[in-house]
């Protein structure tokens, strides 16, 4: 972001078995303006690099069990990792429910 | 991480660890396994379908599988009360390969002779090595690049590596099995690998011989005779007395040569543990009866053992990694099914007990007596010692606190001096 301007505080919501991947954290939260899906999750890999590994699988795919939403929109209908993600967004990553 | 579910263990004590479709459970007993007390789940709500103790320095290895999450392999210095932080040791398969990680099918550790080096076989089929105690995994190249791999065919459970069997005497030699690929052997290091099927049939293919292509469930191999080796096949049971080179059928007297599990006796090279399963359609045990088999001699006849198992309406199935034994003598024998029982026998496999019923569905279990075995109290002069000792109450009165406070005391993995602590299986 430019020195310049500040933008409001994005704020991503992790589950309880995500947590242990995110030293321990329920929420992730840093200044962020607005910008693709992608590129955020890229921020919150910076932050922590393990839940990477957690929602995509190595060979990049999105694991199938997992959900996102920006508000309350899941991204799936929202244009996946296009959606745009405004200044302020609020993130949940949530376990499908599914298994068995 | 602490877990506060698993009790703390005892020197003196033997440990059963289970793994299960929903968290591992450890199952704890006197030397005398005649009663058993269980404390879990860790992980609750993951698949827990690989773990091992390694006996060289007491570390537990336990592969935990979310089905939102992935896996990853934790570890535990203290049999279970704390873990290494689960961000730290992600298996994960090389960019290149443009393949992702499914499931740990085997941990396993390596030779005394490689301190720190431990090996994992997963789905999709490959082979993995660290050489730090678990913190980082590298991929075995040379078996992912074998000329086969690209017409391996995945079994029922997928197309895994299941099997790892390090020779011990020969540390350039490994053996490994892979469903439905078969036998695979490496005499340098890992660096090149030869199909070793010669001999085992894969009989729901037009030819029932081919090279590869045969779905292996189990091998199991003991140290003091590495060249011989037993096979359980998806219809075949099999021995080779030449490392693999060759394999000849030894189903007699067996109500089927279907099945998962195998277990070899822990003093015992000739004696060896199968539970047969009617067919590859029922996969349950034959006539609703659960019955362990065993050769005492190497596979030229086979026994059927169910003193103590329910001979009606058990309609069970033990999956490949389900059995194992103890380093105690008698040997402790001991198996889990798919509908959640744990059966121990204290006796080689003459009596059994079932040691918990209601457990989700077992995956693998691992047994591990805490101390020296050889000093261990069982067999018929610490039973009789222990019954004199329940006729005085005074005197056991006052041996009370005594015992307390050895029980009490902080338990130790097995470190170094008792290699032989750890199953196999």
């Amino acid at each position: 972001m430019s020195g310049t301007e500040r933008s409001a505080r994005l704020r991503v919501f992790l589950p309880q078995g995500l947590r242990p991947f995110a030293g321990g954290a329920a929420t992730v939260e840093w200044e962020q303006p607005e910008a693709p899906l992608s590129e955020v999750l890229m921020a919150l890999w910076e932050r922590h690099p393990a839940l990477r590994d957690r929602i995509f699988s190595e060979d990049g795919r999105w694991r199938p069990h997992v959900r996102m939403f920006v508000g309350s929109e899941d991204v799936r209908w929202t244009g996946d990792l296009a959606t745009r993600v405004p200044e302020g967004a609020e993130i949940t990553i949530v376990p499908a429910v599914s298994g068995g | 991480m602490p877990n506060d579910r698993i009790a703390k263990l005892g020197r003196g004590q033997v440990a059963l660890f289970v793994g299960t479709a929903k968290g591992m459970f450890v199952l704890r007993s006197r030397a005398d396994r005649e009663s058993w007390t269980v404390s879990g789940p860790a992980f609750a709500g993951e698949q827990v379908a690989s773990l091992a103790l390694d006996p060289r320095d007491g570390r537990l290895y336990v592969a935990s599988q979310s089905w939102h999450w992935g896996t990853t392999i934790r570890t535990s210095d203290d049999l279970g009360a704390t873990w290494s932080d689960p961000a730290s040791s992600v298996l994960k398969f090389p960019e290149d390969t443009g393949l992702a990680m499914q499931q740990v099918w085997q941990i396993q550790p390596g030779r005394a002779s490689e301190p720190g080096v431990v090996y994992a076989g997963v789905a999709p089929a490959a082979l993995f090595r660290s050489a730090d105690r678990g913190a980082s995994w590298e991929m075995v190249r040379g078996l992912h690049e074998h000329p086969h791999r690209e017409r391996w065919m995945p079994g029922f459970g997928g197309l895994c590596l299941h099997t790892i069997v390090p020779d011990p005497a020969r540390p350039e030699r490994m053996t490994v099995a892979i469903s439905a690929a078969g036998v695979y052997r490496t005499d340098d290091g890992g660096a090149t690998w030869q199909a070793r099927n010669t001999g085992v049939r894969a009989q729901f293919l037009p030819d029932p011989h081919p090279e590869f292509g045969q779905c292996v469930h189990k091998i199991v191999q003991h140290p003091r005779r590495p060249d011989t080796l037993f096979l359980q096949n998806h219809w075949g049971l099999y021995r080779s007395d030449d490392g693999g080179d060759s394999w000849r059928d030894i189903a007699r007297g067996v109500p089927s040569d279907f099945g998962f599990c195998m277990a070899i006796h822990p003093h015992d090279p000739d004696v060896v543990y199968i539970v047969p399963l009617e067919s590859d359609g029922y996969r349950c045990t034959p006539e609703g009866r659960l019955r362990v088999y065993r050769t005492r001699d190497g596979g030229g006849k086979w026994e059927a053992l169910g003193e103590g198992l329910p001979q009606a309406n058990a309609h069970e199935t033990v999956l490949r990694d389900a059995m194992c034994t103890d380093a105690l003598n008698p040997a402790g024998i001991y198996f889990g099914t798919r509908s959640g029982k744990v059966y121990a026998s204290a006796d080689g496999g003459a009596h059994w007990r079932c040691a918990v019923d209601g457990l989700p569905q077992v995956l693998c279990v691992r047994a591990v007596y805490l101390g020296d075995p050889a000093r261990a109290a069982v067999g018929p002069a610490a039973r009789a010692a222990r019954t004199a000792r329940a006729a005085k109450p005074a005197s056991r009165t006052k041996r009370a606190p005594a015992a307390k406070k050895r029980t009490a005391r902080a338990a130790r993995p097995p470190q170094a001096a008792p290699k032989r602590a750890a199953s196999r299986s």
